[in-house]
């Protein structure tokens, strides 16, 4: 059997934990650079407040209704979430990180009653943490899923959702659409649709070699699941990631060259970092940027460049960076979004070196380690490229803000006394 | 193969008498594992104000708390009463949350009023110089 803990509305949760006074209140968390509603608590969601609404045109619905508004604060959340974690291995030998508020855990050989064990974890993630979670269990990773959106909505359950036999499933899977399964999405749902597969019920009981041959081998995979016969494991090792994007949208606007090729240098270096940590080499960078969709003149423009052999050099990449931008950057235009993807990534320990091709120096190894290592000790930032700038201005806007209550010692909540 | 992890030697093997010390030789001494029982639900946090001084805590002074213990009649607690925070001892027969400090009345937990334990003081930390 598999539980997924899923933490409830996690980013506005988050937010409450050191404010028990806005627990049971309406809490908004919004994007990088403010832009949009990312996350709602259950009242804020109840008032109506809709999800991914430009802030600044909801802004002021939202001081008329009392909203509790906050720009995202990753370290809070990354902090969090491995609390979550690490609590959960109390619960489970084998536990998959599915993402920031997700977790699998295999829940083989247990031997209390499920349900119980389920309202065990979301009581003792309530009292170590203060998140909320809801729990679904099922013998496979597909069905867990649907249990934990039983879990989340069927009141009468509180927050667990044990779907242990066939009539079970098969009743949930009745009532909802087939968009709800977990891998299909509203292209794939659509097309089933057009085939008169409309809830889970019908896509249960499709004949699953016909579809494979009609769709892919997943849908084949997740009809399985949705049987009860588990077709996918957990995956333990979080998988090395084929390509690193760092995108931000800009606070103050630039429109000038100097300020732009700055912010591509920054999230060119953080993307390096990301790199290096994986222990790989890209051997292509793509860099793009573009304006606001709103504005009258759209401009979106993007440039791929090949580097001179396999690296992980924070020099390299951020001179070809800037190269590239030099290329697609117009001038009179007020730039919304700039980004760069590191693409065409292998193993750093696969790398082949070519006798008549310049390849990466130990030298410079030793280099990027020592400003990561002193980065990580020091705190993020400390050691920067000098094309990144001294002067951010062009850096996130994060009006709302909250303290880094867990991982900054000038951020720790005071307690009156 | 099984790799058998051994204690690194405090002396040079070369010449001399061996330190007198490589038999009693064990790990650093982790501050976290002497305060710290429940790493995941425990939190640090500020003090502010004098209302805790009988019982050894300042202003200024780092409290570190853990939500995973039940607190007890006596313990010093952090309390959310009616969404506020704050540090007292847990009264629980006279349902009070009572100031270590004779000047500070006790604040009794009125029947309509909501009160949460947010976790037990386990210990402070005093600051007698400030490091930087």
């Amino acid at each position: 059997m598999y539980a997924l803990v899923d933490c409830n509305s996690f980013y506005a949760s988050c937010e409450q934990i050191f404010r028990p006074d806005l627990r049971g209140k309406p809490v908004v968390v919004l994007s990088n650079n403010d832009g949009c509603i990312v996350a709602r608590s259950k009242e804020a969601k109840n008032l109506g407040i809709p999800d991914l609404q430009a802030f600044f045109k909801i802004a002021h619905l939202l001081r008329q209704k009392g909203v509790h508004v906050f720009s995202s604060n990753y370290c809070l959340y990354g902090d969090i979430s491995h609390k979550v974690m690490s609590t959960l291995q109390n619960y489970s030998p084998d536990i998959e990180v599915y993402s920031i508020d997700e977790m699998f855990l295999c829940l083989a050989g247990v031997q209390e009653p499920l349900i119980a064990y389920g309202q065990t974890i979301k009581q003792t993630v309530w009292r170590d943490i203060r998140m909320p979670v809801s729990v679904g269990i099922a013998p496979t990773k597909t069905l867990a899923k649907l249990a934990n959106h039983a879990a989340k909505k069927i009141p009468k359950v509180q927050g667990v959702c044990l779907l242990d036999s066939q009539e079970k499933w098969q009743w949930l899977q009745k009532r909802l659409p087939v968009t709800k399964v977990w891998g299909i999405g509203s292209q794939l749902g659509k097309r089933l649709n057009a085939i008169n597969i409309v809830n889970i019920y019908d896509l249960a009981t499709a004949n699953a070699k016909h579809l494979r041959k009609q769709f892919s081998v997943d849908v084949e995979r997740i009809i399985e699941e949705l049987n009860g016969k588990p077709a996918l494991s957990l995956e333990l090792q979080p998988t090395a990631k084929k390509q690193i994007f760092c995108t931000r949208s800009f606070g103050e606007k630039p429109t000038e060259l100097k300020p732009l090729a700055q912010a591509i240098s920054a999230y060119a270096a953080r993307a390096c970092e990301k790199l290096r940590a994986q222990k790989q080499y890209c051997k292509s960078i793509q860099v793009f940027i573009n304006t606001s969709p709103y504005d009258n003149n759209y401009y979106s423009q993007q440039l791929v460049v090949q580097l001179p052999y396999p690296t992980d050099d924070s020099r390299i990449i951020i001179a070809n960076a800037n190269k590239a931008l030099k290329i697609i950057y117009k001038e009179d235009k007020r730039y919304l979004k700039a980004g760069i993807g590191l693409l065409d990534l292998s193993e750093r320990k696969y790398n082949q070196q070519d006798l008549f091709q310049k390849s990466q120096s130990e030298q410079c190894d030793a280099l990027m380690l020592t400003v990561d290592k002193i980065n990580r000790r020091y705190g993020q930032g400390l050691l920067y490229w000098g094309a990144e700038g001294s002067n951010k201005r062009w850096r996130m806007r994060q009006q709302f803000l909250s303290p880094a209550y867990t991982t900054r010692w000038e951020d720790i909540p005071f307690i009156n006394c | 193969m099984k790799i058998l992890l051994l204690p690194k030697y405090g002396s040079a093997v070369a010449a001399g008498f061996p330190s007198a010390a490589d038999d009693f030789l064990e790990n650093n001494l982790d501050l976290n594992q002497h305060l710290i029982r429940h790493p995941a639900a425990t939190y640090l946090a500020r003090a502010q104000g004098s209302s805790m001084t009988g019982r050894g805590i300042f202003d200024g002074d780092t409290l570190i708390v853990d939500r995973a213990i039940e607190p007890k009649h006596g313990n010093i607690v952090i309390a959310a009463l009616d969404g506020e925070l704050t540090c007292k001892i847990l009264d629980k027969h006279k349902q009070q949350l009572v100031a270590a400090n004779p000047k500070i009345k006790p604040i009794a937990v009125a029947e309509n009023s909501e009160l949460i334990i947010e976790g037990v003081v386990i210990h402070s930390i005093r600051h007698h110089v400030r490091l930087s």
